[in-house]
């Protein structure tokens, strides 16, 4: 018999309660449970960094969390990032930058690149880059992605009152 | 990945016995950045993994100049780094900590995983065998304790016995004119597995001019981690200078055993013990200076 728990957690400021399976992960609950597709699978062991999400304010790999392990946790993906009044600068800057080919890994970079700005408004270069080391692209290869991060950081500090 | 049960206990007493209730079927969860990966790829099989994040003695972080360092065993590296006091009293474990993965890994991979898991690459060993950490273990019957280069005893396998985990480490407060440095070498800039790893660890006289003690740790080259008591002898009571330090690196690499695999072979790993026993005695000396 299949042991189901009961998870509540807020994702993306909602509070939301979902049942998983103990062996499930935080992905597969992301987007099998909860149809929040946004966030990818690249390879499902915590080296591509397509499965980023902000777990209390730390960013991790959703593949090497537990769904169990959310309980009474926030969680931000990149559901969550456009507010009710356009996209949010990073997104903006991605897309003007063409920080992006195909996609796959884009949620994972702008959910990564947020947990820096958020931490750290004016990072370098040299920092955006050791940050962004966990998250894998196979397009872009990364300059136009650390552009797009930078841009973002000089968007928000004016738009900053 | 196969089914299992998991248990996220408050208190210590019922971590462990949760833990013993199945012995060789239940795993310790920290991070889950080893163990996740080895379930989901049939590696490892469990009936039960212990959550262990909710507990407080194994994710307490405190610093006390006079009684040294308290690590739970489930830190995540990050918060090790992030807090101002660990930073500045122990340069060495952080040089390990901050190099452990990405900004992803660091956010959930702890010290006492990285220990658990038992990798012979596992980047913070090597560290804290050369700042002379100890390893404290309860069972629900007893506590014991030992240092930190008799924690590991092969590839994956260390001396926890079934229904014992590690509750947290104590690494002694740095003492006057001491300094340590981990060093890896990796084919890349990060996110990679270390080649090579050494830790070393220096106390100097008042004049700055000789060595009182010293201790350097090997990763990567041997089954498990490795304390060189042969290096740490070769520097005590010697003259801080490059012979010395030349004594050193060669009592390292002839304590080394490597093997050839797809990450260097043989040759290349003896050199690089050498080269990164003189970077990180160099290292640490200079921190053992400024101090
Ligand atoms: C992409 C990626 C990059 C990585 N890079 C590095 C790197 O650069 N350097 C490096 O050294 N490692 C690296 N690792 C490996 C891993 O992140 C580290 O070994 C990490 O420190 C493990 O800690 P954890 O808390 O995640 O352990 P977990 O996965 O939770 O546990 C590891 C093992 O130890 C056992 N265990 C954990 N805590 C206890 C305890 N308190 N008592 C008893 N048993 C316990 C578990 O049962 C398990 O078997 C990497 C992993 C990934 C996925
Ligand atoms: S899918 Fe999680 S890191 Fe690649
Ligand atoms: S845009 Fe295709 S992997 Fe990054």
């Amino acid at each position: 018999m299949l042991e189901r728990l009961r998870v509540q957690t807020l994702v993306n400021g909602e509070e939301i309660e979902f049942l998983c399976e103990p062996r499930q992960s935080l992905l597969e609950a992301l987007r099998d449970i909860l149809k929040l597709t946004g966030t990818k699978e690249g390879c499902n062991d915590g080296n591509c960094g397509a499965c980023s999400v902000i777990l209390n304010g730390r960013l991790v790999d959703s593949c090497l969390v537990l769904a169990a392990e959310v309980q009474g946790a926030t969680v931000e993906t990149v559901e969550g990032l456009a507010g009710p009044t356009g996209l949010h600068p990073l997104q903006q800057s991605f897309l003007e930058q063409a920080a992006l080919q195909c996609g796959i890994c884009t949620p994972g970079f702008l959910m990564a690149a947020k947990a820096l700005l958020d931490r750290e408004p004016h990072p370098s270069e040299a920092r955006v880059r050791l940050w962004l080391a966990g998250n894998l692209c196979r397009c872009t290869g990364y300059d136009k992605i650390v552009r797009a991060v930078l841009d973002a950081a000089d968007k928000m500090e004016v738009a900053r009152p | 990945m196969r089914s299992f049960e998991y248990v996220a206990p408050r208190v210590l007493s019922e971590a462990l016995a949760a833990v013993a209730e199945r012995g060789e079927r239940a795993r310790v969860l920290a991070g889950g950045t080893d163990i996740l990966v080895q379930l989901r790829a049939g590696r490892r099989q469990v009936d039960r993994l212990v959550d262990v994040k909710a507990i407080p003695e194994v994710n307490e972080l405190s610093y006390d100049p006079h009684r040294g360092l308290r690590l739970g065993a489930a830190v995540p590296c990050y918060r090790v780094y992030e807090q101002g006091s660990v930073a500045q009293a122990y340069p060495g474990l952080i040089d390990a900590v901050s190099l452990v993965g990405g900004t992803q890994i660091q956010g959930r991979a702890s010290v006492g995983g990285n220990l658990c898991n038992a990798a012979p690459s596992g980047d913070t060993i090597p560290a804290l065998i050369a700042l002379g950490a100890v390893c404290i273990v309860a069972s629900p019957a007893t506590t014991r304790e030992m240092p930190a280069e008799d924690f590991c005893t092969a590839p994956g396998r260390t001396v926890l016995q079934p229904g014992e985990m590690l509750v947290n480490l104590r690494i002694p407060p740095p003492a006057r004119r001491s300094g340590a440095a981990y060093l890896r070498f990796i084919p890349r800039n990060e996110m990679d597995i270390a080649v090579v790893g050494v830790g070393a660890s220096v106390v100097l006289d008042d004049a700055r001019q000789r060595f009182v003690s010293a201790r350097i740790a090997l990763g990567a080259v041997a089954p498990t981690p490795l304390l060189v008591k042969a290096a740490g002898e070769a520097l005590a009571g010697q003259d801080v200078s490059e012979r010395s330090i030349e004594a050193a690196a060669a009592a390292a690499m002839a304590a080394a055993r490597p093997i050839t695999d797809m990450r260097g072979t043989v040759e290349q790993r003896r050199h690089l013990v050498g080269a990164l026993t003189r970077r990180a005695l160099r290292r640490a000396i200079q921190r053992a200076s400024e101090e």
